[in-house]
């Protein structure tokens, strides 16, 4: 909603006196994100009262009907951006200063997701696997899948790239957990090596969400990792963010600044981080959540700060990663339900999908994820977006006479 | 956040609306004032007609202007009669964030004219009945799409009557064939089914057929805008007023181009007011079974369920599925859901204790947080089984347990404190919190701090009762 307009009125109707007084009242009505403050504008809408009684419209003069097809041409609405998204690299190789087999380039979009009419993308999203360091609750969907390996990181990784085809694989060092096993930052750079020799795809380096303890680990690693190029995840505010964006500048990694669906909030962090780190080393992380829990927040805050980057605003223009995981912690993903809804082994994996889909079309680049299927079917579909071939529409309309 | 005026030239404002009111403040809408009114029309709570004396002969003019004005840039296409109705489009904003999505994405279920009348009756049941309860809503499928696989005009006919005689759900009688649309639209004169479809073979005689049964149209050009545009410029000029547009759902490869369309239709609409192309969209997802082949069908549900999710977030009005597995078809209902909330809504319950059932000093003390969606889901466990018990909603900024641990919104501290605020101490003798198994990790510090003793709980609360009955002793 827009403020009042001030200009003379182009109606000519006039406007009482008092309006500026009713108008004041009302200014304080401004949507903004997720506020609405209507205070004692209490909706009561009854149906049957609306009457229509107006307008008689003039009785159409009977036109000739075309006997042919108006032949008109659609323009495509195409938009400029003054903004880019920064091209963020991860991984690199022994040329590059590190050891992995190959490095990747996310970000570097000119345009909204997938608006391939508009502009092309130079980086298509890429996609880690998750890998734990010791034994997490995990859904039967995804158990059934990396059983064998639940105990082994290493073999867990080498399995997530070599059969699940994952471009990256995040190792999340939840034994460090004070709370859990608090295990040393020397025992999880123990782990992040046996992965590292495992596969040679870039790496995530995951932490337990405690901040003081994260911080240590993470430095620990990043020294002894420097040059690989490995994102941190993640650098939040109320860790030490001087001291982290300078152990991951140092040792050339990449920070994953995470805040919790907030735009303002990740503006700040990112500023607080630029004192130390370079634009393209920063990936930021929003907030993933899970379709049904909270995904049309997760979607909107993600396409509007797209938006806002490709607009100029730099704070807002880094690629984004999504922890699509998250979607696991909807019941629907894994609860055993009444047979109509069964399987889960179905179900659960396309909950996954359908909430990496949706990010994927709000502009997120690099997904965080578990299943197999899910990752396959992301993978697949990615590139579907990417290839550039047009649709074979010759056959479309079959559809009406499909037997079924 | 803003709602565009008219075709999206502009943006509206209250005193837009003001301006062309009656100014009576005569509170027959229930509003304060015309002022308040306004702002209602501005937000979309509130229709125009509300206002009785702008419906006077005097204001005709100032009516007829704010109709233009309020008239969205995507035109509302009423698909049925009677309360089953489904409304498509009325889109006002390109993007969610800049106000609301209306007339959430309508999901159609198949059916064939070569059906066997059991399997036919089967199949409508199943869709009509078809529900999910989801955080207080129910989740529906909205309408029946009828195929003509037999082109057998009296085939289709009979069909179409005996589908008219057993749901109220409003149809889309599918044939490129006129004659054989014209047999269904014998069957169901009144219904005012959606007509599928307009193409540059038949749109003559179709369109013949939507005025003459006051039935919305749909116009397909396969991949090719042009044609879309110029047939709809067409059927306009031979006086069809309510249709819908399929430029094309394609699998595969033709994923881009299904999206590109869809993206540049609705951009074209809300953006640039283009009035051509300011109709509901459709989607086909089910074209995924055009190529079955030998493939699994659990594949192609797969495949049938992520098309759908793809068209819903980008701007289709309307489905049609072929999948009716539940395991398909509820990720696509959530998903719409979740797309059509209004984004206006908070995003946080108030904190605070809640009572469930006629608690004792002896019952149970829960907390959770005060996200909108967890609290409620929480909620409703408690309350479907029935038990006695309080429930602390800890304020976490509206984040739920996991990422409010994860972010230090859910902390002994908070949750401490919340234990002191709400004077559950006097309510019960036993000082002992039951915590979300999400939350294990602050477990120890939540009892150094409050002196409660914790129960470390479920993780999911559906488990709540299970937990209870095994573990619960005050």
């Amino acid at each position: 909603m827009s403020h009042h307009n001030k200009k003379e009125d182009d109606l000519g109707v006039s406007l009482p006196p008092d309006i500026l007084e009713l108008l004041a009242k009302f200014q304080e009505i401004e949507i903004e994100d997720f506020e609405l403050e209507v205070g004692e504008m209490e909706l009561r809408f009854e149906p049957g009262m609306a009457r229509r009684i107006l307008p008689k419209i003039l009785k159409k003069t009977s036109i000739a009907k075309p006997t042919t097809i108006l032949k008109t041409e659609f323009l495509p609405p195409i938009e400029s951006y003054s903004g880019k998204i920064v091209e963020v690299k991860l991984g690199a190789t022994k040329n590059e200063g590190g050891s992995r087999g190959r490095s990747l380039i996310i970000g570097g979009e000119t345009s909204p997701a997938f608006y391939s009419f508009e502009s092309k993308l130079n980086h298509p999203p890429v996609l880690t696997l998750d890998v734990f360091d010791m034994k997490v609750p995990l859904s039967k969907a995804v158990k059934m899948h990396v059983r064998e390996v639940v105990d082994d990181p290493a073999a867990w990784a080498k399995l997530a790239v070599e059969k699940f085809g994952a471009d990256m694989v995040t190792i999340h060092l939840i034994s460090i957990d004070p709370l859990l096993k608090d295990a040393s930052p020397k025992d999880a750079v123990k782990t992040v090596e046996a992965i590292a020799q495992a596969v040679d795809v870039p790496l995530v380096i995951g932490g337990c969400g405690d901040p003081v303890k994260d911080t240590d680990v993470f430095e620990e690693i990043a020294e002894t990792f420097a040059g690989e190029r490995f994102l941190i995840s993640s650098i939040t505010q109320d860790m030490d963010v001087e001291r982290c964006a300078k152990f991951v500048k140092k040792n050339g990694h990449v920070a994953l600044s995470f805040t919790p669906m907030d735009l303002n909030l990740a503006r700040e962090l990112n500023r607080r981080m630029y004192d130390f780190l370079g634009k393209k080393d920063i990936i930021m992380d929003l907030t993933t959540a899970a379709l049904g829990y909270g995904l049309d927040y997760a979607f909107t805050n993600m396409e509007r700060a797209r938006l806002a980057g490709l607009m100029g605003d730099t704070e807002l223009a880094h690629p984004m990663s999504s922890g699509t995981t998250n979607a696991w912690a909807a019941r629907e993903a894994w609860l055993k339900m009444s047979q109509e809804w069964e399987p889960r082994e179905l179900r659960g994996p396309l909950w996954e999908l359908t909430t990496a889909l949706t990010l994927l079309l709000a502009g997120v680049d690099l997904f965080m994820m578990m299943h197999p299927a899910a990752v396959k079917t992301l993978k697949d579909i990615i590139q579907n977006l990417t290839l550039g071939k047009k649709a074979d529409s010759e056959k479309y309309l079959n559809w009406i006479s499909i037997k079924s | 956040m803003s709602r565009k005026g008219k075709a999206g030239k502009k943006e509206l404002s209250p005193i837009d609306i003001y301006k062309l009111l009656p100014k009576t403040n005569c509170k027959e809408c229930d509003e304060e004032n015309c002022m308040a009114f306004a702002t209602k029309i501005v937000n979309q709570e509130a229709q125009i007609d509300q206002c009785l004396p702008l419906l006077k002969e005097q204001y005709s003019k100032a009516y007829t202007r704010l109709k233009e004005m309020l008239k969205p840039p995507v035109k509302e296409v009423i698909i049925g009669v009677g309360d089953n109705a489904v409304n498509l489009g009325g889109k006002l904003v390109m993007y969610r964030h800049e106000f609301t999505y209306f007339n959430p994405t309508a999901i159609a279920i198949d059916v064939t004219d070569e059906m066997s009348e059991e399997e036919l009756m089967t199949r409508i049941k199943k869709t009509e009945q078809w529900n999910y309860e989801y955080i207080g809503y129910t989740l529906k499928l909205d309408m029946i799409a009828v195929r003509s696989t037999s082109n057998d005009p009296e085939k289709f006919k009979s069909v179409v009557q005996k589908i008219v005689e057993n749901t109220k759900l409003p149809l889309i009688l599918c044939s490129l064939d006129s004659n054989i649309i014209e047999a269904g639209l014998m069957a169901a004169p009144k219904n005012r089914p959606l007509i599928y479809s307009a193409t540059s073979e038949n749109w003559k005689s179709m369109a013949e057929l939507s005025l003459m049964y006051n039935c919305p149209l749909v116009v397909s050009a396969p991949n090719d805008l042009n044609m879309l545009i110029s047939l709809t410029k067409t059927i306009l000029a031979y006086g069809v007023q309510d249709l819908v547009l399929d430029p094309g759902t394609f699998t595969n490869e033709g994923l881009a181009d299904t999206l590109n369309n869809c993206t540049m239709l609705r951009r074209a609409a809300t953006k640039n007011g283009e009035e051509l192309v300011g109709f509901p969209l459709m989607g086909i997802p089910m074209v995924a079974w055009n190529e079955k082949g030998s493939t699994a069908d659990e594949l192609i549900k797969w495949r049938e369920a992520y098309l759908a999710s793809s068209l819903i977030v980008r701007f289709a009005d309307i489905i049609v599925m072929h999948g009716t597995d539940g395991w398909s078809l509820l990720p696509t209902a959530v998903l719409r859901q979740n797309i059509y909330t209004d984004p206006r809504k908070p995003v946080a319950v108030d904190s605070g204790l809640k009572v469930f059932g006629t608690p004792d000093e002896n019952s149970p003390v829960f907390f959770t947080t005060n996200f909108a969606l967890t609290y409620y889901t929480v909620a409703s466990d408690i309350e479907n089984s029935k038990l006695n018990a309080y429930l602390i909603v800890v304020d976490t900024e509206g984040s739920a347990v996991d990422s409010g641990v994860a972010g230090r919104k859910l902390t002994a501290e908070t949750v401490a404190e919340a234990i002191k605020e709400t004077g559950i101490e006097t309510k019960v003798k036993h000082k002992k919190i039951i915590i979300p198994g999400k939350a294990s990790r602050i477990s120890g510090e939540i009892e150094e701090l409050s002196g409660w003793k914790v129960q470390v709980g479920p993780r999911d609360s559906s488990e709540i009762p299970k937990y209870l009955q095994e573990k619960w002793q005050p």
